[in-house]
């Protein structure tokens, strides 16, 4: 789902430490094979997978929060049935997720229990999309729709990764956002030829949604951030594209369909190129992303207080599950 | 006893009918208020596996409830989506034991859950629902039993799911047990109402609801909850309502403003 992995305290990749063992291994990369967990691989190779799977796997979990405000509220029983599968699909893929990366971490003697910490301590970043509120009804649309469509659009990028057990992962998670995609276009259908509250409510929502989804392929370049790694993961073939190819795909895919619904864009400047055939548009506040991701988003602190909560009230059940003494906080 | 096969043969038995719906209003009553306070816990799990397990659950109650709510509308009641969310709280029939909050706080904000209130509810929940929906499926009426079969061909893992959590936990720690255990006197307390049949039991048993009596498929909860759990020999009391009676708390008109909240900000809009 997501592409901007941030350097933890600026460090830069750890030489090469076997020359020999590099060639092989980019040589298999260039044949398209794929690298399982036990195979050697270089360290860049491996951190770069656990900050992305990693992140991308607490981002499902994260991700199912917001939609969770609105799952009781449904408003129909078809509705509410499927936001309940949506909801569990994506704490699916979040579980998925966290088995493939805890494989990657056994070597650091990591776990799992060190990825919560990290979320709660705030060394490990979920994605900005998640950070935001939802307000209304509609947003439970928008987001089935534009974020789980932005999110199809970047993990499709991967489905050929290097890496075996995320791209396998991957060919599920994808499969199933599939299903997502059109559960939340059903919600978003329904309120564009509805009422005219319900146009207004969906309307409302696209607007505050849409610098977020700009947002969410990250930024253009290292440049706008200074953090970006992007470049890492197409020399490995993880991904494909840029993030600015794949915001490009994800704009050509739906502007037209939000048009078509009658809705509109709150950006003036937006067009599209057809010499450079591209869109142009306005480019979202790449500070305030920072601040987002930095969990000072508009609910971050409420995002990260569920799962505190759900850590420190189920001590007991880990404890009880346990072999050994859980050790008091 | 002359069995009923179809919806249009009970339509023109007004008894039968009326036990049928009762029945069928319990269950699908108790089923949504279980579902809404499942669909609370979501992301507050002890674990990822669990969170993934509990909401596969909670959404197939949600569609037990769906599918029962269809069955009371093709017996005339209103669409059911209608009888899911704009039903007042003084027309419901679920528990009120299933309506109790899962602790302290909203889902929405400080939830303080408590995951042996969930353990220990939901078995005894299961194991009842199990029960009922096994004498349904033997029963007369074709349409009643339709769906209890139906249903029957999840519910069993739903079960073993809480009996696994209930046995496990109970083996543990000390603290464990504890916590169970003052669960377990408390549903003692209140869970009455979710066995019982709310004094439809001899109408349900005469009209063919049900293959059995209402004493006789208590007894058979007690029998086999007693052989989990560490449990009084005694039945539940009812000291937090009936909601069998339509007796019910502020608990219930708090969920259901929840569970309606955008259906009733405009009833006659397409959602």
């Amino acid at each position: 789902m997501y592409n901007f992995i941030e350097h933890v305290n600026g460090s830069e990749p750890e030489a090469v430490e076997d020359e020999a063992k590099y060639a092989q291994f980019m040589e298999r990369i260039e044949n398209g094979e794929k690298i399982e967990a036990d195979d050697w691989m270089p360290e860049e190779y491996r951190q770069t997978l656990i900050k992305l799977i990693s992140m991308h796997g607490i981002s499902e979990i994260m991700g199912a929060l917001p939609e969770k405000e609105w799952v009781p509220k449904a408003p129909t029983l078809y509705r509410k049935l499927g936001i309940m599968a949506k909801v569990q699909d994506e704490m699916g893929h979040g579980q998925l997720l966290l088995r493939v990366a805890e494989d990657l971490m056994a070597p650091y003697g990591r776990s799992r229990e060190d990825l919560m910490m990290d979320l709660l301590s705030g060394d490990l970043k979920f994605h900005n999309v998640f950070h935001m509120e939802t307000r209304t009804w509609a947003d439970a649309g928008v987001i089935g729709w534009l974020v789980d469509g932005a999110a199809i659009i970047s993990q499709t990028n991967m489905l050929d990764a290097s890496y075996g057990p995320y791209q396998r992962a991957l060919q599920r998670i994808c499969a199933e956002e599939v299903f997502h995609a059109q559960h939340g276009e059903a919600i978003v259908m329904a309120l564009a030829e509805g009422t005219p509250e319900q146009k207004a409510m969906l309307q409302e929502a696209v607007d505050r949604w849409w610098p977020s989804l700009l947002m969410f392929f990250g930024p253009g370049s290292a440049e706008t951030t200074g953090s970006s790694k992007q470049e890492v993961t197409t020399k490995y073939k993880i991904r494909k594209s840029s993030n600015e190819e794949l915001r490009q795909a994800f704009l050509d895919k739906y502007l037209p369909r939000v048009f078509s619904l009658g809705l509109t864009i709150p950006d003036d400047t937006l067009r599209y190129d057809e010499e450079k055939e591209q869109w142009e548009y306005e480019q979202p506040d790449w500070n305030e992303f920072k601040q987002i991701i930095k969990n000072n988003g508009p609910r971050s602190a409420e995002r990260l207080r569920l799962r505190e909560l759900a850590y420190e009230n189920n001590r007991w059940v880990r404890r009880a599950l346990s072999n050994e003494p859980v050790v008091q906080a | 006893m002359t069995s009923i096969d179809t919806v249009e043969a009970l339509l023109e038995n007004n008894e039968a009918l009326q036990a049928a719906k009762t029945f069928l209003f319990q269950l699908a009553d108790d089923d949504y208020i279980t579902s809404f306070r499942g669909s609370e816990w979501l992301g507050l799990a002890p674990h990822i596996e669990e969170d993934v397990a509990f909401s596969s659950i909670t959404q197939n109650t949600m569609g037990h409830a769906v599918l029962v709510y269809q069955t009371l509308e093709a017996l005339g009641e209103a669409e059911a989506d209608k009888l899911a969310h704009a039903r007042p709280a003084g027309e419901r029939l679920s528990s009120v034991y299933l309506e109790k909050p899962n602790g302290p706080g909203t889902y929405l904000d400080e939830p303080h859950y408590d995951w042996a209130l969930a353990v220990i509810r939901l078995y005894l929940y299961e194991t009842w629902k199990k029960i009922r929906l096994q004498t349904a499926a033997r029963g007369s009426i074709r349409p009643v039993a339709a769906a209890a079969e139906k249903i029957l061909m999840e519910q069993p893992y739903h079960l073993a799911h809480w009996k696994m959590w209930a046995v496990q936990l109970l083996d543990s720690t000390p603290e464990a047990k504890e916590r169970l255990e003052e669960r377990i006197a408390e549903a003692w307390r209140e869970a009455g109402d979710m066995i019982s049949f709310g004094g439809h039991g001899q109408t349900f048993l005469e009209n063919g609801v049900t293959a059995d009596s209402e004493e006789a498929l208590q007894l058979r909860w007690l029998e086999e909850v007693r052989s989990v759990l560490p449990a009084p020999a005694e039945l539940p009391l009812k000291e937090a309502g009936d909601g069998r009676r339509k007796e019910h708390g502020s608990d219930l008109d708090q969920a259901l403003k929840t569970c309606s909240e955008v259906f009733t900000s405009d009833r006659e809009a397409v959602w």
